[in-house]
């Protein structure tokens, strides 16, 4: 059996583990497309600010890979014959594969604006990014963020400890509006504020030109920026180009079955790339974040080794620390139509909780949540949506007093009281 | 034989004699407020909770971390945080189910249960029996632990 992995990332190695556990004498092919070991993206941010050296952000230590006797190859594959089973990679050579994953991850994408491929506008996506971004980052440098969603909020923090003049340029009305509602992303904007970055939200960038040394940056209020370097985190994109032609369906992202598998049998997807099943809503959408990359990676390498697991939905979720300020979101943060909420908000203290509840019969089932500040026991709320716990009296209590998530759980599952 | 933390909350008097161990133990002062363990207090119900990680089969934190930094101590079953390699992402704080894994300001680092080499501080502490460790498989508590997990995990994935 001979397994072949497009991918190196947290999924792809998660998938390379799991089929190696499942399958002690099957072959596993490793690829990745960047000239290093298998890394993680979301530890570029510890790098930037020299808490880690690149070797901190590798996934696995060297020896991991050969002692499980994984190969890895770095080299991107340009073409896939689904028919006769071959992987083509840029050097023209062919690996013949029985069953195949893709777990080619996301580029970054920008906007068609002029100026965007001047020399010093990068995106900050790869080892290869973080170095040039080290190297142009420095004390006392202009540096304009394009894009204030959860990747620019994580390579925020590491910019303003690298001591730059930073300003955020953001076109949404608030600060990470796909985490945060307005009251929660406004409070974030305040403390950004305070920390001493300037935050541009409702404003674009409408050209980037060279001036001097440095850049000039235009924005759609008439106003110019001077850049030394340009920042641009304005969302990703499924990797696909190269299944084209392949006769796998992609649509926004690699189509999949409740078993990651796509419409070629041996073929499957998984993590960023993949269209996976959503716990809350049910359907089929691209979350890329990190634990669904992982729960994908673990659940398609069972079902490729043979096992027949069915994969029920990951809890959309994520946690980011903006200049010491924590946010949370998870499952229908937004909540649904007639579902009871509850928040608290404590601006003074940059605090909020905003909880979520179901409707009809999970009227007192916890289905999202939004925080802002530290919640100790964070993952509780995890669990509270994941079991679907009926919070009963519990409801009643958190709609008083929302922080007691973990005494509600506590209370719920040991049956006192 | 494996042990595991039992914790039995109709045993437990809310005396924080476990926060002040776990502490102790770990910081080498009396500061309860970062102590791996807590006990939770219900008015309504004049009862108390013992709670901390059951160092669970499918151990979500180590499989959610991005840098490998939690691993198992193979003679205890912990999972445990390797401090030199944690970066402070807090990934696992939302993955772990069960709220057990939090984020250590103090640190910039992740803290949990790590059941003490072996000899947890907080079981010794215990005046009550409430925090005791034991063999695993000598109560219905792995039963009972394995239900907790199994009701998640089947959210997630199951196998036929």
């Amino acid at each position: 059996m001979q397994h072949i992995i497009i991918g190196a990332g947290p999924c792809g190695v998660v998938a390379a583990e799991t089929l190696r556990k499942k399958s002690p004498s099957a072959k596993i092919t490793l690829i990745g497309n960047e000239p290093e070991p298998p890394y993680s993206r979301m530890a570029i941010p510890y790098y930037l600010v020299n808490k880690i050296t690149e070797d901190g952000t590798y996934l696995r230590q060297d020896q991991h890979y050969k002692e499980l006797g994984i190969d890895y190859l770095s080299q991107p594959v340009t073409s896939i014959d689904t028919g006769s089973q071959l992987v083509t990679l840029a050097d023209q050579s062919q690996l013949p594969y029985d069953k195949l994953l893709i777990a080619s991850g996301s580029h970054p994408v920008s906007p068609p604006i002029e100026g965007i491929d001047l020399p010093h506008v990068h995106s900050c996506w790869t080892l290869e990014d973080a170095r040039q971004i080290t190297a142009l980052a420095k004390t006392g440098s202009n540096v304009v963020l394009m894009g204030a969603g959860f990747i620019g909020c994580i390579i925020l923090e590491s910019l303003v400890k690298r001591g730059v003049n930073l300003t955020v340029v953001e076109m949404s009305d608030r600060m990470i509006p796909r985490m945060l509602n307005e009251t929660a992303g406004g409070l974030l904007k305040k403390w950004c504020i305070k920390k001493g970055v300037k935050v541009l939200t409702s404003t674009k960038i409408t050209a980037i030109s060279e001036s001097g040394s440095g850049m000039q940056v235009a924005l759609d209020n008439g106003d110019s920026l001077l850049a030394d370097l340009v920042i641009t985190a304005t969302g990703v994109k499924p990797n696909t180009d190269f299944l084209q032609g392949s006769g796998i369906e992609v649509d926004n992202g690699v189509v999949v079955n409740n078993r990651l598998q796509t419409n070629i049998p041996s073929v499957y997807a998984a993590g960023d790339v993949a269209r996976g099943k959503d716990f809350s809503t049910g359907n089929f959408s691209v979350q890329a974040i990190q634990p669904t990359a992982t729960d994908h990676g673990r659940i398609a390498a069972l079902n490729m080794a043979g096992m027949d697991v069915e994969h029920h939905g990951s809890l959309n979720m994520n946690v980011l620390d903006t200049l010491g300020l924590l946010s949370y979101s998870f499952g229908l943060w937004m909540g649904v139509e007639e579902g009871d909420s509850v928040s608290l908000y404590n601006p003074e203290a940059y605090q909020y909780i905003n909880l979520r509840f179901g409707v009809d019969e999970d009227e007192d089932v916890l289905i999202g949540a939004s925080m802002l500040g530290d919640t100790a026991h964070v993952g509780i709320v995890r669990g509270l949506i994941e079991s679907r716990i009926h919070l009963r009296e519990w409801k009643e209590r958190l709609l008083d007093n929302p922080i007691r998530l973990m005494e509600a759980y506590l209370a719920r599952t040991q049956e006192f009281g | 034989m494996q042990r595991s933390l039992y914790l039995d909350p109709a045993k437990c008097t809310g005396c924080l004699q476990c926060e002040m161990a776990c502490s102790y133990e770990k910081l080498g002062e009396f500061n309860p407020s970062r102590s791996l363990i807590k006990v939770f207090t219900f008015h309504e119900e004049g009862r108390f909770a013992p709670y901390t990680c059951t160092q669970c089969d499918d151990a979500w934190c180590l499989r959610a971390c991005p840098v490998d930094a939690i691993t198992i101590n193979l003679s205890t079953a912990a999972k445990v945080v390797n401090e030199a390699k944690c970066v402070g992402c807090k990934v696992c704080t939302i993955a772990c189910p069960f709220g057990t894994v939090n984020y250590v300001h103090e640190t910039g680092k992740v803290g949990k249960c790590d059941l003490c080499d072996g000899d947890p501080a907080c079981a010794r502490a215990c005046p009550t029996e409430a925090i005791t460790f034991i063999d695993a498989n000598a109560t219905g508590y792995e039963r009972m632990r394995a239900f907790a997990e199994k009701s998640i995990s089947a959210a997630n994935a199951t196998a036929s």
